[in-house]
Order: structure tokens, then sequence, then C-alpha cells
């Protein structure tokens, strides 16, 4: 009598559980596909060719965003660059040599500040110590300010990673007599390998999107330019500026870079998604 | 093989004498004298925590790995202390080849992870490394499984495939002694027997150490047998003495099950 009461109340428990659960999924994704909506039926018009071919225009003319393409392109290449064997290196000396002493512990805990600082502050950061000196905004400003965004994911993922190669394969390879630089850089790199890729494309993923940085370093350029020491065009920023403009032309650009960014943000998510399932599933 | 063990007492091939160590502040050995015997096979048992793996451990300075882990006293390895700081680790891990408890095989294919440990003290021709790469995974019965995918994944193999890969590993730089810390406990009854044969085979090139928690497997493959318990080597004698008329009331009662 009793267990059938206590089974009845656990189902009941159970029912209500999870449909907590059903319903908070349910609300997460409601804006997530309202948001994904909205930016298919304002974006989808503004893409065509003439977006990949024509640089920004004037108010009230045709044109298209090949410049800020590019310009998001090249620096964010060149952050990853930069940003990607800093990132490795330092993951990898926080995982796997600092075991002894104070150095590696610290930098884990700045890096673990570095990485949820507001990007605002980093471009504040570059603004003051570069552009302030040199007098003028830059693609390099820019790129520097992306690189420091790059750098405390990659050393996350980095660090972890490492830290999920069990200390048996380490012991293992140092039995047969390896020194530690050949255990790390043969053996437990190429264990974390997949893991870290995928941490580099989502520092990608990261860069392609963040305005804050840019507005203080590369800030925009409305004509075409490669001039790395220059003003450089980049998406989020003109979204940014033809956002709130008055002009409707500037707006339906501004949506159709905005369903760009996000289109690339997914397809990155994507290949991480495969490469790190390919890679943990078959090595 | 105890008849020859009696008559004449094989050669030591390493000499332990007053050995203690220290994890942090903890003993986890206390003053350890014994020694083992060339081309033989000498297994250590006793509850989990009593030290065994900890002293195989010692015998390839695998404790320099981790801070605040330190020996004491002597291990004579060829007339050489192996304990002396000024020994060279990679030498001696040349010499003294280790097998886990768990398969480790490294992120690589079957024959670079064979290749990996010659490639470190030899340079070979890709002749010659075939050659030996085939040479030690037959010296481990593993070459007629995998003769046809050495250069698939060393991940790719069955658990039991795994470990004799690493046998192999081990073998294949030519060590003089074969560290096996628990070899078998993560395998099934098949693969267990498939590796306690190959030791047995390994015995007359090698000198092996072997640490089991299983009794039986203590009895079949090995010459020799250390009891040990809470850090101290209690009975060390010819294995089939220990199992049959152990000299110590400590070592009979673990051995028949009256333990605790």
């Amino acid at each position: 009598m009793s267990t059938t009461a206590l089974y009845r109340r656990r189902r009941i428990a159970n029912f209500v559980y999870l449909g907590i659960s059903l319903l908070t999924v349910l609300f997460g994704l409601f804006w997530l596909v309202w948001i994904l909506w909205t930016l298919f039926a304002q974006g989808l018009g503004a893409i065509n060719l003439t977006m990949f071919t024509q640089t920004t225009p004037p108010p009230g003319s045709a044109g298209g965003l090949a410049n800020a393409i590019f310009g998001s392109l090249l620096m964010s290449l060149l952050a990853t660059l930069i940003g990607t064997p800093v990132g490795i290196l330092a993951g990898t000396y926080v995982a796997e040599y600092g075991r002894r002493g104070w150095l590696a512990p610290a930098t884990r805990f700045i890096n673990d500040i570095l990485l949820s600082a507001p990007s605002i502050v980093i471009g504040l950061f570059v603004y003051a110590v570069y552009v302030a000196n040199i007098k003028h905004f830059s693609g390099w400003a820019g790129t520097f300010a992306l690189a420091l965004i790059v750098i405390p994911v990659v050393l996350k993922t980095t660090e972890n990673m490492l830290r999920l190669v069990p200390d048996t394969m380490r012991e293992a390879a140092a039995a047969l007599g390896a020194p530690q630089w050949i255990v790390i850089s043969s053996v437990t790199l190429r264990a974390a390998r997949s893991g870290i890729m995928t941490g580099i494309l989502l520092a990608v993923a990261r860069i392609s999107g963040e305005t804050a940085p840019l507005l203080f370093t590369a800030l925009n350029n409305q004509f075409w330019s490669t001039n790395m020491d220059a003003p450089m065009a980049n998406l989020p920023v003109v979204i940014f500026q033809f956002a709130m403009s008055p002009y409707e032309d500037w707006q339906t650009l501004a949506w159709g870079g905005a369903l760009l960014i996000t289109l690339t943000v997914l397809a990155l998510n994507i290949v991480a998604r495969v490469v790190f399932a390919q890679k943990s599933s078959n090595s | 093989m105890e008849t020859t063990a009696h008559t004449a007492p094989p050669a030591s091939k390493i000499k332990v004498s007053q050995l203690n160590f220290f994890y942090g502040s903890y003993q986890a050995l206390t003053d350890i004298d014994l020694n083992i015997a060339e081309k033989h096979i000498t297994a250590f048992i006793g509850p989990s925590g009593c030290g065994k793996s900890t002293l195989l451990r010692t015998f390839n300075r695998m404790y320099d790995l981790y801070p605040g882990h330190r020996a004491t006293g002597e291990i004579m390895l060829n007339n050489n202390n192996i304990l002396d700081p000024r020994q060279d680790v990679i030498a001696l891990r040349a010499k003294v080849g280790m097998v886990f408890q768990k398969p480790t095989p490294f992120p690589m294919s079957i024959y670079e992870n064979i290749a990996f440990g010659v490639k470190l003290y030899e340079r070979l021709s890709s002749g010659e490394m075939d050659e030996r790469v085939e040479w030690a995974l037959r010296k481990a019965a593993l070459w007629d499984e995998v003769k046809n995918k050495l250069r698939q994944s060393g991940l790719s193999l069955s658990g039991g495939q795994q470990q004799r890969l690493c046998i192999a590993r081990a073998v294949a730089v030519k060590p003089e002694v074969l560290l096996l810390d628990e070899p078998t406990s993560a395998l099934d009854p098949i693969s267990t027997a498939k590796i306690e044969e190959l030791v047995n085979e390994l015995k007359a090139d090698y000198t092996i150490a072997i640490v089991t928690h299983n009794m039986q497997q203590a009895a079949r493959v090995s010459d020799f047998t250390a009891y040990m318990y809470l850090g101290k080597l209690i009975e060390f004698d010819i294995t089939d003495k220990i199992f049959i008329n152990p000299g110590r009331k400590e070592t009979e009662d673990y051995i028949t099950g009256r333990f605790g």
C-alpha cells in the first residue's frame, strides 16, 4: 500500500521535473529561433553578388560589403595566426611544465580574467598603448586587439585538453626514456590535437563577431583598402554604423552583414564539432 | 625451476638494500632488502596500498616525474646505484622497461608506437626499423594479428592486443629488465592467459618483475615471490615455498584468504 503511494509520488515528481526542464528548453529555443528568423527574414534579401563585389556605398546609392568582408577576413586571419601559437605554447606550459612553482597557477588565474574581460576593455587597451601613440586607427591595431582575444581562448582549451590526457600516457612515454619535450611534442599534444583544433575554431568564431575592440582600433574605412597601417573596414563596425543610420539601404546591408557573420560562425561551429567527433572516435 | 634455484642460486640483476620511499612526508616503503634474480620472474603480492607498485616504480625512477617523491637507500643495477642523483634516468629507462596496469598505446599508428622508443636511442634505416618492429611484435606474440594493419591507430586494437602492443614497445628498445605493473588486471581471462604465456617466454632473455593482485597468477608465472604489507617486505622466497609452505603466519593468512 505504502509502496504504491511512494511509487505514485515518484512518478509525479519525475513528471514535474521533466516538464520544468522541457519548458526551460523551449523558452531558450524560442528566443534563439526568433532571432534567427528575424535575421533570415531581414538579411536574406540583402545577400547577393553585389554584396561581395562592391564596396560600402554612400547613402542612397547601390553598393556592397566587399571592403568590410575583406577587412574582417584579413584581420581575423592575422589575429588567429598571431594568437594561436602563443595560446598553444602558453597552454602547454601551464598544463605540462607548470606542476611545480607559482608561475603556472598565476598564469592560469590571469588568463581566466582575460578570458572573461569585456572585449571593450581590450579595445581601449590597444587604443591607449598603440592607436594613441601612432595617432591614427589601423588594421594592425584591430589585429592586435583580436589576437588578445584569441590568446586566452586557445590557452584555456589547450590546457584543458592536455589535462584530459591521462598521466599514464605521460608515464608510459617517460618509461621508454623519452625526455619531457618529446613526451609533450609527440605524445600528449598529439593526443590533444583535435580538442586544440576545436578551440582554435571556436576562437575564430568568437572574434569574427567582435565589435567593441574594433571600434577603438581599426575603426572603419568606406573605401577598398589593403593597407594594414590605415583604418580598415570590417563587418561588425559596418553593421553597427549602418544599422544605426536612418537610411533604409544601409539598414538592409547591415542585416545582410549580420546574417553573413552568423552563417560563418554557424559553419565554424559545425566544422569544429565534426573535427572533434571524428578525431576523438578514431584515434 | 625451483631445483635449479635450490642448487645454484641465480645471479642477482637488481640488489635492493635499505630502501625507504616517501610521498612527501608519508613513508610508503620501509627498509626493503631484496635481490631480483637475472632472467627469472619475481612476483610482488600483497593487499592494495602495501607498496608493491611503489617499489616497482623505484626500479626505473618513475617517481622522478612527481615533486615530493623521494627514495633513500641503494638499488644496484649492474653494480651501479640507480638512486644516485647523477644517474642518467634516460639511460636507466633504456635498460629497464615498464608496462602499466591500463594499456597505454600512444595516439599514433601501431608501427609508430613501436618505433617511438627505438628512435630515442638508435638511428636505424627504414629497412632496419621494419625488421625491429616485426621482431618486437613477434616477441609480444602480436605480429600475426597486426601485420596487415601496421599503419592503423594503436587505439583501434582490443584491450588485450593493446597491452601486448605495450609489451612489444617496451621490448623493442632491448631492455635488460621488464617491470610489469598489474599488466593483466584490466584484461579478460583469454588475454590474461596470452600475456602470462608471453611473460613466461620473455624470461629467457629478460629479468622480469611483476606486480599482481592475482595470487594464482603469481603462482603460475613466477620463480620468486615477495609478499609485502604496509610498506614492508614480509617474506621473500621461491614461489613454490611461499605458496606451499610459507615461513610466516601473515603470508599464509594472505595467501589462504584469511587476511583481515
